[in-house]
């Protein structure tokens, strides 16, 4: 089990389309970063048009924490797509190569096999992350410095302290992986299905927007289905940024507002995450290898 | 003497169509047994199922007195195979993709051990080329060095000469029948180009629509007495006077626009060209027509012989 994992992951990154979804993320966070380092205060000023007139605010607004909210707001809707280009290639694209049954004749169970690429699928949806939050936090904690973090919710504003919020940041990536662990596996289930990796990334893709309509369409038909959707869980992370107040309406340092829905977002990817695995493996386990 | 493959009535049902239906073979050790059959034959959906690809819908498979079904793994890591093309990782190189399936395989080869599986394919020069780069040969040949890097007892190679050039279709020949006598392996080699089994199959084994045909040694099925020659003259209507006049009356079959066909025993065909000279027939071409498809409808069909001419 050990040598196929070892292998997948061998495979995974030797493979030049591995480093497509790396060069993506890169060249998005460095065009952000370039744009609010020429142009930031137009920015700033544009975000705080409507509270300006009512509070003060004093110091670095456009911090390398703001930059990395603004970023993951906007890449983590996209990075889906970044993680289908792998997950929904790992079994398809060696029925493509004409490869999986060269490895299927090889003396591994099926299982093992299965098992070891989803493995490696992870690892490679890990590292995208970490790699998003080494550009998207350390290096805009270096390029724009920090501060206090001033987030406009839509009915209220948050002030999170400096000193209150690299553990915020932690646990949304890790938040965040979790959701694209999902995609992942969804992409690795699809991939099960098909010869050519488009039609299961396409696929993945597809089946993500669909539902992230659902999730997001106030229609009371919906509602019944909307909790066990696993995109109404994807955006989880911001959780992470809501701070508890008391009864004057003073912010708690450490604290946050729903951590119990942070669990139960997080219990729901993993319980979809699981289905997706043990289809796959079910699935895996009756396929005639036809390619 | 036990045999090393046991196959009874193997069959494969795809929904409504039945790919391989009841088949039953054995295979001898140290031997090489040809699979023969036309594209579409079920040849590929057989040795698919003897390397674990497909799961059969009925039947039982024995390799090393064991059951496939249950001794999988045991069985595969005695098993090399070429299962249609020798895809491999084009964006790895020979070396890289040796090395990854050798640890599939569960050994873990030095690098002289692996330059050396490169070598005796004619790989070694190549060795840190990517696979991308090759022609079909050498993924051909790659893909034997793979199938064979464990050191298996059973070697199963399909369709093995596709794509190949005439060289290249050579080597594979001469390294079946080194694998035989000099390695003492069992090889499982289908085609459906007969010239090609023939040469180096000690055992035949002919399917037509997933059933079998007829099983036995190339002398047993090849009756030399029943070859189908046809041959090609200047003026075919004057020939086949000539030769209905002739001691060659009793073997001719019939005339065709493409020319005459006889049904000799193989070794009359020097003594018929000689006939031909003597009888100032001016010849083009006299070939015997021993392709699979004329041979297998020729012991499939009755009456064959007489549609050639249509």
């Amino acid at each position: 089990m050990w040598t196929l994992f070892q292998i997948e992951v061998y495979k995974i990154f030797r493979r030049p389309r591995t480093y497509i979804a790396f060069a993506a993320i890169t060249g998005l966070i460095g065009i952000i970063q370039f744009g609010l380092k020429l142009d930031g205060e137009q920015y700033v000023e544009f975000m705080m048009r409507d509270i300006t007139s009512s509070i003060t605010i004093e110091g670095n607004i456009l911090n390398g924490y703001q930059v990395c909210y603004i970023v993951l707001q906007v890449l983590l809707v996209h990075v889906p797509l970044l993680i289908a280009l792998v997950a929904a290639d790992m079994i398809s694209g060696e029925a493509n190569m004409g490869t999986l049954r060269l490895l299927l004749t090889k003396p591994i169970s099926r299982d093992a096999f299965l098992v070891a690429k989803f493995m490696a699928t992870m690892v490679y949806t890990l590292l995208l992350l970490i790699w998003l939050a080494i550009l998207a936090l350390f290096l805009n904690m270096l390029i724009f410095g920090t501060d206090d973090l001033f987030l406009l919710k839509s009915s209220y504003v948050v002030l999170l302290r400096e000193n209150d919020i690299f553990w915020r940041y932690c646990g949304a990536f890790a938040f965040a992986a979790l959701a694209m662990s999902t995609v992942a596996a969804l992409g690795f289930l699809l991939s099960l299905f098909a010869n050519n990796s488009i039609g299961p990334i396409v696929a993945t893709m597809s089946i993500i927007v669909f539902l992230t309509i659902l999730s997001t369409l106030n229609i009371p038909l919906f509602s019944y289905v909307k909790p066990y959707l696993f995109t109404t869980h994807m955006i989880g992370w911001k959780e992470f940024f809501d701070i508890k107040v008391n009864a004057s309406n003073e912010a708690l340092s450490g604290t946050i507002q729903h951590p119990m829905r942070i669990i139960q977002s997080a219990l729901v990817l993993l319980a979809h995450i699981v289905l997706f695995l043990v289809v796959s493996i079910w699935v895996f386990r009756k396929k005639d290898i036809l390619s | 003497m036990q045999p090393l493959v046991k196959i009874t009535a193997l069959t494969k049902q795809f929904g409504h169509l039945t790919a391989v239906d009841h088949l039953s073979f054995s295979v001898e050790p140290a031997s090489v047994y040809g699979f023969l059959g036309q594209n579409g034959a079920g040849k590929s959906t057989t040795i698919r199922m003897l390397t674990g690809l497909i799961m059969p819908t009925s039947g039982e498979i024995e390799i090393f007195g064991l059951s496939l079904a249950k001794h999988k793994k045991e069985i595969l890591q005695q098993i090399g195979a070429v299962i249609e093309k020798p895809d491999v990782y084009q964006y790895l190189s020979a070396y890289d993709n040796l090395q990854l399936f050798a640890r599939l395989s569960g050994i873990r080869p030095t690098r002289i051990s692996l330059m050396d599986q490169l070598a005796q394919v004619g790989l070694a020069e190549r060795a840190k080329d990517k696979v991308a780069g090759f022609s079909q040969g050498m993924k051909q040949r790659l893909g034997i060095a793979i199938a064979l890097v464990h050191q298996p007892q059973l070697i199963i190679l399909d369709e093995p000469t596709n794509g190949l050039d005439p060289q290249g279709i050579a080597d594979i020949r001469h390294l079946i029948i080194h694998l035989r006598t000099e390695m003492k392996k069992t090889v499982i080699v289908s085609s459906h180009l007969l010239s090609e089994i023939e040469q180096v199959a000690t055992q035949l084994l002919i399917i037509h629509k997933g059933k079998k045909v007829k099983e036995g040694n190339a002398s047993e099925l090849f009756d030399p007495a029943k070859t189908v020659v046809q041959l090609s003259t200047e003026r075919n209507d004057t020939a086949w006077a000539v030769l209905q006049n002739s001691v060659w009356q009793p073997y001719l079959e019939r005339i065709t626009p493409e020319g005459i066909i006889l049904k000799v025993d193989r070794r009359q065909i020097p003594a018929l060209h000689q006939s031909l000279v003597q009888l100032q027939i001016p010849l083009i071409s006299l070939q015997p027509r021993h392709s699979l498809e004329d041979y297998f409808l020729q012991v499939t069909t009755p009456g064959y012989v007489d549609t050639l001419s249509n």
